[in-house]
C-alpha cells in the first residue's frame, strides 16, 4: 500500500498531466504484477464490490474518533468525501504494517464472508494500522468510487509508455468485463488470447463539438447525419452470442432483449456502433421513453410494448471478423448498408441515414430543424476517417442544436461535494405561477468558479431556512437556464422534466419579476415535448 | 453584569467604556492583533501590546496608540485590563478584563503549538472565554512542525535540483515570517512579494530575527535564480504578477484549509501545506478547557457545530455574530497591506 499511496500521491500533488503520467509509468515498471492489474482496474472503474455500508462506516468512525455521530455528519459536506472524512477525524495509528495494495483489496474480500462483529474488528485493526494517506485509500476501496484526478486515458497512456505497448492497442485491451479475478496482468496486457475476449467492444470515438463550419471545406468529404438523443452503443455478435456495451463501457445487453434477434440475420464477426433508440412508427420517441428503460435489468413485457428500442447504425467496426476501423469512413459506411439493406424492416436495426446537402448553409437549415425530428442535432463525419479510439478532434464533429432557454428564479441552494465541497454549487430554480414560485428544475454547472464563489458568499447571508445540506434562500437572483428537451412529468411539482438542465447565464440585470413563468414552460412543453 | 458584551459596533464593556476589536468606528479600542478584520481604521485611541503596535502603526498610518507589554495590568474605568500572549502572529494577545472579580477573556484569533516566531500562547484562567472557531471541526489537525520542515524543503529542493522556481502563498504577517523561520537556507535564496517584504522590514525593526529576503522587483531576472523560493500573498499568486517566474515553476499554499483534498485541488496548486495560525480541534479544545471557563462565547468560524459540541461537553457556549473572518478559505485578497 505504501508504493500505491506514494503512486496516489504523486499524481495527486500535481497538476501537470506530463508529471502524473511519470509517477504512473514509473509505477507500471516497478510494481508487483497483481499490484498493476489492480491499479489498471482501478483507474478504469473497476473496484471491488461494496460490502459494508456507509451509514455503518460512518458510525464506526466516529465512535473510533470519540466524536458524536451529528458532529462526523457535520464534517462530511464540509471535506466532500467520505473516505477521506474517515481518515481525517481517526486517531492517528497505533501500529505499522507495509502489505501490498492485492494484500489489502483481498484482505476486504476476506471480510465480505465475515459477519458484522468481525468485519469490524477488521476494519478497526486496518484502520489502525494504516498511515492516513493509505488509511484514505483503503476506505476509498470500502467505500467505492475511486475517482482519484486520473482518467483511464491517462493511465492508459501512463502503461503505453511503461510497456512499449501501443496505446490504441492498449486502450482496446482494457476493453470489455475482465475483473482481476477472471485475468493476470501477463493474460490482460502482454499476451491477450483473442478468443478469450469474445464480447470485448472497440474503444468509442468520439467527436467534439463544431466550432466553425470553415472546417467542413470541401462540403463533398463530409457525410451529415442526425445526431439521435438515445444511448450510444456498440452491438457485437462473434460465436453465436450478442453483447450490448454502453459508452461508459457497461454491458447492457438484457436491458433491451429485442436486440437479440439480431444475431439470427447477421452475420457473425459483426460489430455496429449506434445509438439505442426507444422507436415507434419509423420516428424516434421522447428520451424519457427510452428512461423507462435504462435503470432495468431486465424488462417486463409492458414496457416492451410501451417503449420498444432499435439501434440506429452509425458504424461499422468488424466485418465477417475482420478489425475494419482503418478503412475509410465511406467505406465501412458502404458495407454496413449493404448488411442492413436486405433485412425485413420488422428487425430493429435502422441506418443511420445520411442528410443530403451542397453547403453549409444547406446544413445550417438542416440543423435548425433538428428538434421537430427529435433529433439533437448533426453528425459530420469525414468521408475518408478511419473509426479512432476516443475523443480526437478533426475528422468528426457534433454540430448540436442551440438549446431552449429559460430565466429563472433560485429558490435553494446545496454545497457540492468533492472539489466543489464547501461551495454552493447545486441549486433549484422556479418560474412564477401567479404569486407562487413552483420549482421546476435543479442545475449545477455553468458557471465560472468566480462566479460559483460569489453566489456562495451570497448563498451564505440570504438563507431563510435550512433542511439538511440544503438551504432555502432569498428568492433574488435570475439565472437564464438552458436545456435539451422538456418532457411531461406526474412526478414533478410542475409537470415538466429538463434533460441536462444548465446555468447559461447569471442575469444580474433581471428582477425577478422578470423571470418566466409557468405558463411559458407549458407553452414549451405543448411544442417541443 | 456581564463584563463584555456583544454589539453591532464590536465586543464591549461597559465597565471602562471601550472596544475589544471593533469593526466601526469608536473612541477606544483595544486590539488583539494587526490582521486587518480585527485591527481597522477609524478608532480615536488605540491600546495593543507593544510587539503588536509596529504592524498596526504601519498598516493603519498616522493613529494614536498605546501599548503595553504583556502580562502587566492596567485599570481603565472599573475594569482592570491586561495583555496575554495568543501565539497567533508577533504582539497577538488574548484580553484579560476583570470587573469586580469576574474576568473574562477575548481572546482573538490564537494558536497553542509555538511558531518560533510569536510568543507562545499562555492559557488565562477565567470566568469566561471568547474564542473563534475557523477551524472547529474534528477533521482539522496540523501536521506537526519538523515534518511540515521537511515536507516544505524538500518540495523547495526537489524544484531547485529541477531548476524550477518555488512559489508559497501565505498571509503577510504572520504566516510569512514563520515559514521563513523553517525554511534552509542552504538550498536557495528566498524572495518575497512586496507587501510581504514590507511587514518583514517593520518586524525586523522591532528586533525580530528574520532569515535574508530579497523583494522580488520588476526587473525579476528568474534564469538567475533558478533554485529560489519566492514567499507571495495569496492574491499575487492569483494575478500575473506569478508569470514572473516561468511557465515551469512549481506552487504551493500554505494555509489550514489545506488539509482538505477539496480545497486544494479547487486551489489547483501543486502542493497544499497544513499550516495555520488558527488552533486546531485539538487546540480549541485544550485551550478552553485550560481556561477553566464555565461560560464560552464562539465567534466566527464553524460557530455553530463547535457551539453545539461544547454544549455536549458541559460548557453554558453561545454563539456570537463578529465580522472576523479567520482564514478565508477561497478569498484571494488578503487582508489589506
Amino acid at each position: 500500500m505504501k508504493a500505491f499511496a506514494a503512486l496516489f500521491a504523486a499524481v495527486d500533488q500535481t497538476t501537470r498531466t506530463k508529471v502524473k503520467v511519470q509517477a504512473l509509468a514509473e509505477y507500471f515498471r516497478t510494481a508487483p504484477d497483481d499490484d498493476k492489474l489492480w491499479t489498471i482496474a482501478l483507474f478504469s472503474h473497476r473496484r471491488p464490490r461494496r460490502l459494508i455500508t456507509t451509514t455503518i462506516l460512518r458510525e464506526w468512525a466516529a465512535e473510533q474518533a470519540g466524536i458524536p455521530l451529528w458532529l462526523f455528519e457535520e464534517c462530511y459536506p464540509i471535506v466532500g468525501d467520505l473516505a477521506e472524512t474517515i481518515s481525517l477525524v481517526l486517531p492517528p495509528p497505533t501500529q505499522t504494517s507495509d502489505h501490498s495494495l492485492t494484500h489489502w483489496i483481498t484482505y476486504i474480500k476476506a471480510l465480505s464472508k465475515e459477519d458484522d462483529t468481525a468485519r469490524k474488528t477488521g476494519i478497526l485493526a486496518a484502520w489502525d494500522q494504516l498511515e492516513p494517506l493509505e488509511r484514505f485509500l483503503f476506505t476509498k476501496l470500502l467505500t467505492g468510487g475511486f475517482r482519484v484526478g486520473v482518467s483511464q486515458k491517462l493511465m492508459t497512456r501512463a502503461l503505453a509508455q511503461a510497456t512499449d505497448i501501443d496505446e490504441a492497442e492498449l486502450t482496446h485491451r482494457l476493453m470489455g468485463d475482465w475483473t482481476p479475478d477472471t485475468t493476470s496482468y501477463h493474460s490482460l496486457i502482454e499476451a491477450p488470447d483473442p478468443t478469450a475476449a469474445l464480447s470485448r467492444p472497440y474503444p468509442f470515438y468520439l467527436a467534439y463539438s463544431l466550432e466553425d463550419t470553415a472546417t467542413l471545406d470541401p462540403p463533398s468529404d463530409w457525410n451529415a447525419e442526425r445526431k439521435w438523443d438515445g444511448i450510444r452503443g456498440q452491438l457485437i455478435l462473434r460465436a453465436a452470442e450478442h453483447h450490448l456495451w454502453s459508452r461508459g463501457e457497461e454491458l447492457i445487453t438484457d436491458r433491451f432483449p429485442e436486440l437479440a434477434q439480431l444475431k439470427d440475420f447477421l452475420p457473425d464477426g459483426t460489430v455496429i456502433d449506434g445509438e439505442v433508440l426507444a422507436f415507434a412508427n419509423e420516428a424516434p420517441l421522447p428520451f424519457a421513453q427510452l428512461q423507462k428503460r435504462i435503470g432495468r435489468k431486465t424488462v417486463p413485457k409492458k414496457l416492451l410494448t410501451e417503449a420498444p428500442v432499435i439501434l440506429m447504425a452509425y458504424d461499422l467496426l468488424e466485418d465477417r471478423g475482420e478489425d475494419i476501423r482503418a478503412l475509410p469512413f465511406a467505406d465501412r459506411r458502404a458495407r454496413l448498408a449493404d448488411l442492413i439493406a436486405p433485412l425485413p424492416d420488422t428487425l430493429p436495426l435502422r441506418l443511420s441515414a445520411s442528410v443530403p446537402f451542397k453547403t453549409t448553409q444547406d446544413l445550417a437549415r438542416e440543423r435548425d430543424i433538428s428538434r421537430d425530428l427529435g433529433a439533437e442535432g448533426l453528425m459530420l463525419k469525414n468521408i475518408h476517417s478511419p473509426y479512432l479510439a476516443g475523443r480526437k478532434k478533426g475528422d468528426w464533429w457534433k454540430w448540436k442544436v442551440d438549446p431552449l432557454t429559460i430565466d429563472a428564479v433560485m429558490i435553494y441552494a446545496q454545497s457540492g461535494s468533492g472539489r466543489r465541497a464547501n461551495l454552493f454549487t447545486d441549486f433549484t430554480f422556479a418560474v412564477h405561477d401567479g404569486d407562487a414560485l413552483v420549482p421546476f428544475t435543479k442545475a449545477y454547472s455553468g458557471l465560472t468558479d468566480a462566479e460559483f464563489r460569489e453566489i456562495t458568499a451570497w448563498v451564505k447571508k440570504n438563507t431563510l431556512q435550512r433542511f439538511g445540506p440544503v438551504r432555502q434562500v432569498t428568492p433574488h437572483h435570475v439565472f437564464e437556464i438552458a436545456f435539451e428537451g422538456i418532457q411531461a412529468s406526474p412526478r414533478h411539482k410542475s409537470g415538466v422534466a429538463l434533460r441536462f438542465p444548465r446555468m447559461l447565464r447569471w442575469r444580474k440585470d433581471k428582477p425577478t419579476s422578470e423571470a418566466n413563468t409557468l405558463a411559458d414552460l407549458k407553452e414549451m412543453l405543448a411544442q417541443y415535448g | 453584569m456581564d463584563v463584555l458584551t456583544f454589539t453591532d459596533r464590536g465586543i464591549y464593556c461597559p465597565a471602562g467604556d471601550f472596544y475589544i476589536d471593533p469593526w466601526k468606528p469608536v473612541e477606544n479600542a483595544l486590539i488583539t492583533h494587526g490582521h486587518s478584520d480585527h485591527s481597522r481604521w477609524g478608532m480615536q485611541r488605540y491600546l495593543c501590546s507593544d510587539i503588536a503596535a509596529p504592524v498596526i502603526k504601519h498598516r493603519l498610518g498616522d493613529i494614536s496608540i498605546d501599548t503595553m507589554p504583556y502580562a502587566e495590568s492596567r485599570q481603565i474605568g472599573g475594569a482592570k485590563v491586561s495583555f496575554h500572549p495568543a501565539g497567533h502572529v508577533p504582539g497577538s494577545a488574548q484580553i484579560r478584563v476583570e470587573v469586580a472579580g469576574q474576568v473574562w477573556v477575548a481572546s482573538g484569533d490564537y494558536k497553542t503549538t509555538p511558531d518560533g516566531l510569536s510568543t507562545a500562547f499562555e492559557p488565562v484562567k477565567c470566568h469566561a472565554f471568547i474564542t473563534e472557531s475557523t477551524f472547529g471541526l474534528p477533521v482539522f489537525t496540523w501536521t506537526d512542525p519538523e515534518t511540515l520542515s521537511s515536507q516544505i524543503n524538500t518540495w523547495w529542493a526537489d524544484n531547485a535540483a529541477a531548476g524550477r522556481i518555488s512559489l508559497l502563498g501565505a498571509y503577510a504577517l504572520g504566516k510569512a515570517q514563520r515559514l521563513m523561520k523553517m525554511l534552509d537556507t542552504s538550498i536557495g535564496p528566498i524572495f518575497t512579494h512586496g507587501a510581504i517584504e514590507n511587514t518583514n522590514a517593520v518586524l525586523r525593526a522591532q528586533g525580530i530575527n528574520l532569515p535574508p529576503t530579497t523583494q522580488v522587483t520588476a526587473g525579476f531576472d528568474r534564469k538567475a535564480h533558478p533554485n529560489a523560493l519566492v514567499i507571495a500573498t495569496p492574491s499575487a499568486m492569483a494575478g500575473t504578477w506569478a508569470r514572473k517566474f516561468g511557465p515551469d515553476h512549481s506552487n504551493a499554499f500554505a494555509s489550514g484549509w489545506m488539509a482538505l483534498r477539496g480545497v486544494r485541488r479547487r486551489r489547483a496548486a501543486d502542493r497544499g501545506f497544513i499550516v495555520s495560525d488558527h488552533a486546531d480541534w485539538q487546540g480549541l479544545n485544550d485551550a478552553i478547557a485550560a481556561t477553566g471557563a464555565e461560560k464560552v462565547f464562539v465567534t466566527h468560524g464553524y460557530t455553530s457545530q463547535f457551539t453545539k459540541y461544547l454544549r455536549e461537553q458541559g460548557y453554558d457556549a453561545h454563539v456570537v455574530s463578529t465580522e472576523y473572518e479567520g482564514e478565508s478559505m477561497d478569498q484571494t485578497e488578503e487582508a489589506a497591506p
